[in-house]
């Protein structure tokens, strides 16, 4: 009776919780597979390279130091200093863009500070946007995203990426009729007006996002790798408490008839 | 000189304990409320989760403390103070996810600890006010964790505090004025952050405590239930003392120090692996600052607070008036105080009861979480008929009770405890 109870009672809190957690994480199915990897120093040496080079001038990280960064990246301060800093600030600063507060006037919205888009969105998220522009006239800079319908970035990785076009797929909406629906994008393959390929290969450009994604993963939590690396050695330390504290029970009890 | 040791004297300390002893009644106190306080010796496993209720309690108090020290309770400053302790302060980051999942582990072991009380009947005479007294500690930790919620002034935070808050408002009447005598404000702003401030870190602390402490007092006054349901005092030794009992300490410290453990691989495996826990414990949403101009995508509740919050949403407006979902959410926690009184059965543990109760029980619990996952989802599909007929199922267990409960059949109860763990 006890055992069924208890088992009964733990398969009905797992079955909540599992269904909590995939009813929070709802609506990220649609997202491609990242690959980052938070414990990928290499990555993430990269991914902040491309980040200074190719986001920060709009994008702020304003919660992020430059020597955190170093320190936690594993860049010496020299490189630091003339690789990813550019502008007077001192390393002890956080991450600023270089963004006028009438940029509002450009884009329609200022463009967002980054520190916590990984957290709020997802790493998932950061990687299918990057990967996600394609040419759609009506838009004010021509072009649309497939995870950020009507986003107000123009496609600044373009040169990179090459142009693409969205791909629509059919799919049964709830009375049954025929719908297109947005479903991804893909690269142009003859673009009369102005046939472009990026400058990277797929598999490069993938990449080169994928790091962005994953200094951004990083950004949103800088202990992140460390957390995870100490939970092994802390829930380890636990097994062998309970393993003790049980013993130490089991010796007291031995007199309880 | 210097080579003396502390224990040449080994009657020392027990003249420091004499000599408080007569001033502050500090053995006596040990003695009454932990050495000599005979607990039922068949304690199973649900009975871990009162002292890990205590333990999760110490663990919010003592994290408080500290995350009060890098926090600004300002609308212009909290966001950036809570992210200044993630990534500026030494170890922060274990504070926060200390703190933050505690407040999650606080409600799953409270809901435990009340699902053992209907399964061995713990609300039952003597131990009404007991049970009264933890309803209470229930809705103050209620208040305590939407208040705590509010703090880090997330978008989800703002908004949460926007909904739950505008409830007052369809009070009749008083209801406009009350949400503003809340809010201290005509919206959501600083004003309502600094007084949930001042409400989560000294006021409701303080009642929780006082009435953790009340509770533990009514507990030791009346002795434990345990899962047979039945009188331990009935029968003692030749030295008075409970053949069925033993004393807590060190039998159940020892035993308690286990269930700890126990807990804590648990709930360091969320803060070390999961801490967001796949955005139920944080929400996406709260990573972005309070921004009055853009609602999150989909407004929700935390986790513990989605089976009321279901059952708001699962009563339509009547009369061109919402008042009637505040109403029914707030008499899901009232009828929890009437349990003691609505359950008539002439036993108290499951392991005696008939089947009625097993299934009613069962139910209940299933409708319970359903409701809770009703709450997480956005109201479309089948989840509003789904919420509509859990509510009325959660309704059903308790006022349906003194009927089944009566006539339930029940099996001989034993005179002795069964077992013990």
């Amino acid at each position: 009776m006890r055992k069924r109870l208890i088992l009964i009672a733990v398969a009905l809190f797992g079955t909540a919780l599992s269904v909590g957690v995939a009813s929070a994480q709802e609506g990220e199915g649609s997202l491609p597979h990242s690959g980052a990897d938070i414990n990928n120093v290499e990555s993430l040496q990269r991914g902040a390279r491309n980040f200074m080079n190719y986001c920060s001038g709009c994008h702020s990280l304003k919660y992020v130091r430059y020597n955190r960064i170093a320190k936690d990246l594993e860049i010496p301060e020299s490189e630091l200093q003339a690789n990813l800093m550019f502008t007077s600030e001192k390393p002890f600063d956080t991450v600023n863009s270089s963004m006028p507060a009438d940029a509002e006037a450009w884009f329609g919205k200022q463009p967002p500070d980054l520190s916590l888009m990984a957290r709020a969105r997802s790493v998932d998220y950061i990687y299918g946007f990057l990967k996600g522009f394609y040419v759609d006239k009506a838009r004010p800079w021509g072009v649309n995203n497939v995870v950020l319908p009507g986003t107000s970035m123009p496609a600044v990785l373009s040169r990179l990426q090459g142009l693409q076009s969205l791909v629509l797929k059919n799919e049964k909406d709830e009375h049954g009729s025929d719908n297109l629906v947005p479903s991804g994008a893909e690269p142009m393959k003859a673009d009369p007006l102005k046939p472009e390929a990026g400058a990277l290969k797929p598999e490069e450009y993938d990449q080169f996002v994928r790091d962005i994604a994953n200094f951004l993963d990083y950004a949103g939590e800088p202990i992140k790798a460390k957390r995870e690396s100490m939970g092994v050695f802390v829930i380890l330390f636990l097994l062998v408490f309970f393993a003790f504290a049980y013993m130490l029970k089991k010796e007291y009890w031995k007199d309880v008839h | 000189m210097a080579s003396a040791p502390d224990t040449a004297d080994p009657s020392k300390s027990r003249r420091l304990i004499g000599w408080i002893d007569e001033r502050f009644p500090m053995t006596k106190l040990w003695k009454e409320q932990v050495s000599e306080y005979y607990a039922p010796k068949n304690f199973n496993f649900w009975y871990y989760f009162g002292s890990l209720a205590l333990f999760v309690l110490a663990n919010q108090l003592v994290t408080g403390i500290f995350l009060t020290m890098s926090y600004k309770p300002s609308a212009a400053e909290a966001f950036s103070s809570v992210e200044y302790i993630m990534r500026d302060v030494d170890g922060g980051w274990l504070i926060r996810y200390l703190h933050s999942t505690g407040a999650s582990a606080f409600f799953i072991v409270v809901y435990l600890h009340m699902f053992r009380a209907l399964l061995y009947g713990s609300h039952r005479k003597p131990r009404e006010l007991l049970w009264i007294f933890g309803c209470l500690i229930f809705l103050l930790l209620m208040a305590e964790a939407f208040m705590g919620y509010v703090l880090p002034w997330g978008n989800m935070s703002f908004w949460g505090a926007q909904v739950i808050v505008s409830l007052f408002g369809s009070l009749p009447v008083i209801g406009g004025g009350l949400v503003e005598w809340i809010r201290g404000d005509y919206v959501i702003a600083d004003a309502t952050l600094n007084r949930f401030f001042a409400l989560h870190v000294a006021a409701l602390p303080l009642a929780l405590v006082f009435l953790v402490i009340a509770h533990l007092m009514a507990l030791h006054e009346v002795g434990s239930n345990n899962p047979d349901g039945i009188d331990i005092k009935k029968h003692k030794d030749a030295e008075g003392h409970y053949l069925d009992g033993i004393p807590f300490h060190p039998y159940y410290t020892v035993k308690d120090v286990v269930g700890v453990a126990g807990f804590l691989l648990f709930f360091c495996g969320v803060i070390f692996f999961a801490p967001t826990f796949g955005g139920l414990f944080l929400e996406g949403p709260n990573f972005e600052p309070a921004n009055p101009l853009q609602t999150p995508p989909h407004i929700a509740p935390v986790w513990y607070f989605t089976p009321f919050y279901a059952m708001l949403r699962a009563v339509p407006s009547f009369a061109g008036t919402q008042v009637w979902g505040v109403l029914v959410m707030g008499a899901a926690i009232v009828v929890l105080f009437f349990v003691p009184w609505l359950d008539r059965s002439p036993v108290l543990s499951i392991r005696y009861r008939g089947p009625l109760y097993k299934i009613a029980l069962a139910v209940f619990s299933v409708a319970f979480i359903i409701l809770g996952v009703c709450g997480l989802k956005p109201p479309s599909g089948i989840y509003p008929q789904l919420a509509k007929i859990c509510t009325a199922l959660y309704f059903a267990f308790f006022l349906l009770m003194p009927w089944y409960t009566k006539i339930d059949s029940v099996k001989p109860v034993p005179e002795r405890v069964t077992g013990h763990a």
